[in-house]
């Protein structure tokens, strides 16, 4: 009876501390708003900035302030609708051409659902992948080489292909908490090295033979068979594939897997305090590895998911930044399946709308980067979000289920 | 110098940790301050030392009203405080931790680590607080640490020092000391703060005594009260240290320890060749100062903690090297001394965690699903019978007093057959009217024939539960008493003194 | 020994009973293997897979006094060194070192295969050699950079603030060195302009981290999205616009030092760099003595394993983690500006390239300590030097670069889950104040 500590007696004050609680859900969707709302107005700040005719009419400024103004305007009305043209729709394209905007986020938004749901996972366990880079490069490797190097019947090429895919995955997430639970290494440091050695070891394929396409001229690799590419869902010329579908599906079961399974039970429960799941029976750092697996898998399906389903081979880019951009993905969606689908679906828009916006209005795609940071920077600092549009408190800023630093 | 306090009010949200509290401590004397576990007296402390900033009342020294709004200002004011948990930083030596904040430098902004040591050196012989200055705190005993906190208030030439729970950590001897160093610094003209719940403590040692219940000051005593009277005044109604029980009839050996020896990464003995053993139908409880092995045992036991040599047989099955798991199967029953922390997912809800262990039984799931009707059946059944306190069997559990979060981990522990319950610490933060409760659930379970290893610091309680009481020092079993055993005999155990050698 | 210590009583400290004994079974086996695996492969591989030429170890640089060349039998020496290696590993097998041993032991069988390896590639041709100066001089060079990102992370951690932003600070730093430098027509002002950004980025960092609380690492990751965002936006809408104004600044040109640059090979290794490197040379020292040797170091450490104990003692917290880690993102923003304006001159996309990250590794592999960390960033900026010089020895080719290129990252991973597993970073790094 000589535990009296302030922190019993008190409390807490800060969100970190607060008894975890579900954020009223309005109150979530409002910060979100806001969150894109402010990275939209930053982003127009930058689009004004950037813009040549714009620049020059600063220059005069004190002459004719107005001038500036418009010009500005101009500019980032022109980019934003360019934007949302190539995001959703656009009244130049008709006919079955006019679902290409819609095709082309759906195509970028299939990899970030699967990689978001990847470290959602992770997220939910407590642990932070950040190795989704090499373990998206892993699964494409495992898919592609199945399904350039195997013959097999078409139904039965693609499945496994995919489990290529998932096994690459979760062979190279499983290393990374293996790592942690037999060594105590840090998963984030780890993740990080594999994701180079990952990367390393794609570099070597695509100069080695049986992996490298012919001539061996180009670093890409062999191209995979028809009968193992995931099938278009509108036809030619929209690229929107199965691999949607495919991540969908893996929204739910992670969905089911945290909701109703015994196994996410005990996953749920080694994230939220391990020494009590420890002192309960379970065995944590098999657990770590599970979840560790489950992940890489999942983010080894978003590299299938873009052999089999967009490029049909591999390239040194085959990766793209979908490691990275996942993070922000399950961060904006806060660790929620459906709310990964939902921010998967946004950032995908801002993907397709970026490409167009860039071709027609010359705004660099790498804005969409900017804005993709600020929007899960907002996020992420809900206090800061409220203070800018004076919304009143509401629940704790997300990844607050992890501990900081490394020392945990 | 004169402290007074006026009307101090201080909430958190819709608690009200310090509600009007007024209090006087005089140049020169050591005021008790007396209350509870939750009582508010630490709250109050941080408000005195500018941790809080107070809701409403202002304090005075000599007099004038002051305001501090960091640490540093009552520092400067001439305040000091030991904090119950030591504010030390373990990989810093004791000059480093003493220094910290006023530190003396060469210009540049270079530490003069010479003068330094020499002011901790002199300083530490004008008080009579010997301290090693260049040893590394993490190396150093408790009550060494808590001379290099103490180091560190009058280093800053405190007026009025405040101890926070200062014998939590002691052993009997090392309080004995502490109190002789409290008295000399009160006859040196300084002021001294004595916040702690043990009754024999203030009698001993202080000139005034104010009691605090629920945030309020209930009254004030003199040292020559008796314990009765200030028991009654801090909990507000009689208390019963006695538990109903009959006497036990021990059956057959559940629980035998034997040559156990643990070591920590470093090489340091935490378990020293350890043996026991608790019949069926026995308390055997485990006495002594915090962190002399005790956590340690109760870890081998459920198979947390790998043992470097000896056994740990249950029913004379040998369970050594298993894992939780296997031993808790086996029916080990385990109550953790720190349930937020090992016992209790606190965001998980009181539903799934009066399933933590049980989620992969054939009772709970439905193929590789949680059979969540079970759940919800199970955690019906167990709120009502462990008359857990809440509005629902949904709520976090992290929402349930200290007292009810205890019932939801015993209830969880007692719905599986056990052979053998291990409980630490169980009353520790609980409230009264739970303690009794928890008390009962014990005994209930040794009556049904179950071995109980029960560890325990407060000596109330393992004198009140056991049918027979080891002590343990140093990783060591110091020896075993029945449980009739007076306090002097028990703390002289607790001070690691071998019973054959009488008074040492 | 004064009287206060005298009365210090035997139990005031405890003994812990540490057992001296060399190292445990389990890791003397394991050590022990690897060892002789090590050997076997030195031996077999690079010994006995050997070509028939010598191999010549250069010292070169424009020295006056010149070191000889040395020139070693290309299989024997592979052989011999191999063998060494064999026997340390039976030894330890068999006897076993003390635990103290077990960093120069691991060190001398490193070196003793790179030694082997390099003869080995040697050996395919006649009188092929390595520049082993040159060899040294890439390796500080590509390892400035590291060093200065590693510096900037053991600050923050020091605090108490994990840092996994160096990255984006070394972009941004590179961008705004070389915007900066081109506008101002000032390779100065560039340098400045990197240094300022980074502290800007760091700023950022601190404001997030500890006003609004936001999870360090993740906070890390955003910043280092939004930089590389940022940059690329501005490559492509300003600086490509107009190259000349934009993105020229030309490099900085070494500066020999007089008399030290002379020494053979540590001057022209040392003492024949730009300004930014002998920025760094200082840098080092200075951390090294603020961190242990002063108040400010010493608050620092206390804030960042127990930041209420220092707040207890009127230590201001927060800003203290504000000031190191604002002063970390200026230091990584001149690692930055050494990548362009250093380096090449003008800024290119994404041209951090994930050294900041190896920065961070180098970081935990130093264990904290801006000692460690600087060992840690040549070892790194050793294994990069080598992959570009062994391409052109005689069997160079043969390993495939991608395999060498992946080496320092294989290693920081044998590192973090092998030794450093179990080191201790600051308990309360990545903790917000107050908890």
């Amino acid at each position: 009876m000589s535990t009296e500590t302030p922190a019993k007696e008190v409390p807490p004050a800060g969100p970190a501390g607060a008894a975890p609680r579900r954020p009223a859900p309005r109150r979530t969707w409002l910060v979100t708003v806001c969150a894109v709302v402010g990275a939209a107005l930053v982003g127009a700040v930058l689009i004004a900035v950037g813009d040549a005719r714009t620049r020059a009419a600063a220059g005069y400024f004190l002459s004719y302030p107005w001038d500036t103004f418009s010009n500005a305007w101009y500019a980032v009305r022109d980019a934003y609708v360019a934007l949302l043209e190539g995001a959703v729709y656009s009244p130049d394209l008709s006919g079955k051409g006019a679902l290409g905007p819609i095709s082309e986020t759906l195509v970028n938004a299939t990899p970030l659902v699967l990689g978001g749901l990847a470290v959602a996972l992770a997220f939910r366990v407590g642990l932070f992948n950040i190795g989704g880079q090499g373990q998206v490069v892993l699964g494409a490797v495992g898919a592609a080489w199945i399904g350039f190097a195997w013959d097999l019947p078409v139904g039965l090429h693609l499945l496994l292909a995919l489990l290529g895919g998932l096994l690459g995955g979760v062979l190279w997430g499983g290393l990374i908490g293996w790592l942690k639970a037999r060594t105590g290494a840090h998963e984030v440091i780890t993740s990080i090295m594999l994701n180079y050695v990952a990367l390393n070891l794609l570099n070597f394929l695509l100069s080695t033979r049986g992996f490298q396409r012919p001539p061996y001229g180009q670093a890409i690799s062999e191209q995979v068979d028809a009968g193992a590419r995931l099938p278009l869902l509108l036809g030619s010329p929209l690229r929107v594939h199965a691999g949607l579908l495919l991540a969908l599906l893996a929204a739910v079961a992670v969905h089911w897997l945290f909701s109703r399974s015994r196994l996410g039970f005990r996953l749920r429960a080694v994230g939220a305090n391990p020494e009590a799941a420890r002192t309960a029976g379970m065995s944590v750092g098999r657990l770590q590895v599970v979840a560790m697996a489950l992940s890489g898998g999942l983010a080894g399906l978003a590299g299938a998911s873009q052999v089999l389903g967009v490029s049909g081979s591999v390239t040194g880019s085959v990766a793209g930044t979908i490691g990275f951009d996942a993070i922000t993905v399950a961060l904006l969606g806060r660790n929620n399946p459906y709310g990964v689908i939902g921010a998967g679906l946004l950032f995908g828009g801002l993907r397709a709308g970026g490409v167009q916006m860039q071709s027609t209005t010359g705004v660099p795609v790498d804005l969409v980067g900017v804005l993709q940071a600020l929007i899960v920077l907002f996020i992420a600092a809900p206090a800061l979000v409220r203070a800018v549009f004076r919304l009143r408190a509401g629940g704790g800023g997300v990844g607050t289920e992890l501990a900081g630093g490394w020392s945990r | 110098m004169e402290l007074e306090l006026r009307g101090i009010t201080k909430r958190f949200g819709s608690l009200v940790a310090n509600d009007g509290i007024d209090l006087t401590v005089r140049e020169g004397e050591i005021h008790a301050l007396l209350g509870e576990n939750g009582a508010g007296k630490s709250t109050l402390m941080n408000v005195l030392y500018g941790l809080h900033a107070p809701d409403e009342g202002e304090v005075l020294v000599d007099g004038e009203p002051v305001r501090f709004s960091s640490p540093g200002d009552a520092m400067a004011a001439g305040i000091g405080m030991v904090h119950q948990h030591f504010m030390l930083v373990p990989g810093f030596t004791a000059t480093e931790n003493i220094v910290l904040g006023s530190e003396l430098t060469r210009g540049g902004g270079l530490l003069d680590r010479r003068r330094a040591r020499a002011r901790v050196l002199e300083t530490s012989e004008r008080f009579g607080l010997a301290v090693p200055p260049d040893a590394l705190v993490s190396d150093l005993a408790v009550g060494v640490q808590q001379r290099v906190e103490i180091l560190k208030a009058l280093l800053r030439e405190a007026k009025v020092l405040v101890l926070d729970e200062p014998t939590a950590v002691l052993t009997p001897a090392e309080t004995d000391d502490l109190m002789r160093v409290m008295r000399e610094l009160a006859d040196s003209g300084t002021s001294i703060v004595f916040i702690t719940h043990k009754l024999r403590e203030v009698r001993a040692v202080a000139d005034r005594i104010t009691v605090i219940r629920r945030g309020r000051v209930v009254g004030s005593a003199e040292p020559t009260a008796s314990q009765e009277e200030l028991a009654a005044l801090m909990v507000g109604r009689d208390v019963r240290l006695v538990v109903d029980k009959a006497p036990a009839e021990p059956g057959p050996p559940v629980l035998e320890v034997a040559g156990v020896r643990v070591t920590d990464p470093a090489g340091a003995l935490l378990l020293d060749d350890v043996s026991l053993t608790v019949r069926a139908g026995e308390v055997l409880a485990v006495a002594g100062v915090d962190g002399n092995g005790q956590s340690e045992l109760t870890r081998c036991v459920v198979g947390l903690q790998p043992v470097d040599a000896g056994s740990v047989r249950v029913s004379g099955e040998d369970l050594t090297g298993l894992s939780v798991r296997q031993v808790l199967q086996r029916g080990v029953g385990y109550v953790p001394e720190d349930r937020l922390h090992d016992g209790l997912v606190g965001s998980f809800s009181i539903a799934e965690n009066l399933v933590l262990d049980l989620v992969d039984t054939p009772a709970y799931s439905v193929g590789p699903s949680v059979d969540r009707a079970a759940v919800a059946r199970n955690a019906a059944e167990r709120v009502a019978e462990f008359d857990i306190r809440t509005s629902s069997a949904q709520a976090a559990v992290s929402t349930l007093s200290g007292g009810n979060q205890q019932k939801v981990v015993l209830a969880r522990e007692m719905s599986r057959p056990l052979k053998l319950l291990v409980v630490a610490q169980p009353t520790r933060g609980v409230d009264v009217g739970s303690q009794e409760f928890v008390h009962q659930r014990i005994v209930a379970e040794r009556d049904r024939g179950a071995a109980v290893l029960l560890v325990s610091t407060e000596l109330d309680e393992v004198r009140a539960l056991a049918d027979r009481i080891v002590v343990m020092y140093r990783g060591r079993i110091a020896g075993e008493v029945g449980p009739d055993a007076d306090s002097e005999q028990l703390g002289l155990l607790m001070a690691g003194a071998r019973p054959q050698e009488g008074t040492a | 020994m004064s009287a206060a210590e005298q009365r210090a009583r035997p139990e005031a400290v405890v003994v812990h009973e540490v057992l001296e004994q060399p190292v445990g079974l389990r890791k003397r086996v394991v050590t022990g293997s690897l060892l002789v695996l090590t050997g076997a492969v030195t031996v077999l591989g690079w010994g006995l897979g050997s070509g028939r030429g010598d191999a010549t170890f250069a010292f070169g640089g424009d020295t006056a006094v010149r070191v000889p060349d040395l020139t070693v039998p290309g299989t024997l020496t592979p052989v011999v060194l191999g063998a060494l290696v064999v026997v340390l590993g039976l030894f330890q097998l068999v006897r076993g070192f003390r635990a103290r041993r077990g960093p120069l032991l691991v060190g001398v069988a490193v070196a003793a295969f790179i030694v082997s390896f390099l003869c080995w590639a040697m050996s395919g041709g006649d009188a092929a050699s390595i520049d082993v100066v040159r060899l040294l001089r890439q390796t500080l060079f590509l390892a400035t950079p590291l060093i200065l990102g590693a510096l900037a992370g053991v600050l923050g951690e020091r605090s108490g603030v994990v840092n996994v932003a160096i990255e984006g600070q070394l972009l941004t730093g590179a961008f705004t060195a070389a915007l900066v430098g081109s506008l101002a027509g000032s390779l100065g002002a560039g340098v400045v302009g990197g240094v300022l950004s980074g502290a800007l980025v760091g700023w950022l960092l601190a404001v997030f981290a500890i006003r609004y609380r936001v999870n360090q690492v993740i906070l890390g990751v955003v910043l280092n999205a939004a930089a590389l965002g940022f940059t690329g936006w501005a490559y492509k809408a300003l600086m490509q616009s107009d190259t000349e104004r934009f993105n020229a600044p030309g490099q900085l040109q070494a500066v020999p030092i007089p008399v030290l640059s002379e020494i053979p090979v540590l001057g022209p290794l040392l003492f024949e760099a730009n300004v930014v490197v002998y920025v760094m040379y200082a840098l080092i020292v200075a951390l090294q003595v603020v961190l242990f040797r002063t108040r400010w170091g010493l608050r620092t450490r206390a804030v960042g394993e127990h930041p209420k104990a220092a707040a207890t003692l009127g230590v201001p917290v927060l800003r203290i983690r504000y000031v190191n880690v604002v002063v970390a993102g200026g230091i990584a923003g001149l690692g930055g500006a050494f990548l362009s304006v250093g380096t090449i001159g003008p800024f290119t996309e994404n041209m951090s390239a994930g050294k900041g990250f190896i920065a961070l590794a180098a970081v935990i592999f130093g264990r904290w300590t801006p000692k460690g960390a600087v060992a840690a960033s040549l070892l790194f900026g050793f294994f990069a030097a080598l992959q570009t010089l062994v391409g052109v020895l005689p069997y160079g080719s043969a390993v495939p670069s991608s395999f060498l290129s992946a080496l320092p990252y294989l290693a920081t991973l044998f590192a973090v889950a092998g030794f450093v597993g179990r080191v201790r970073p600051p308990a309360a790094s990545g903790e917000p104040y107050p908890a």
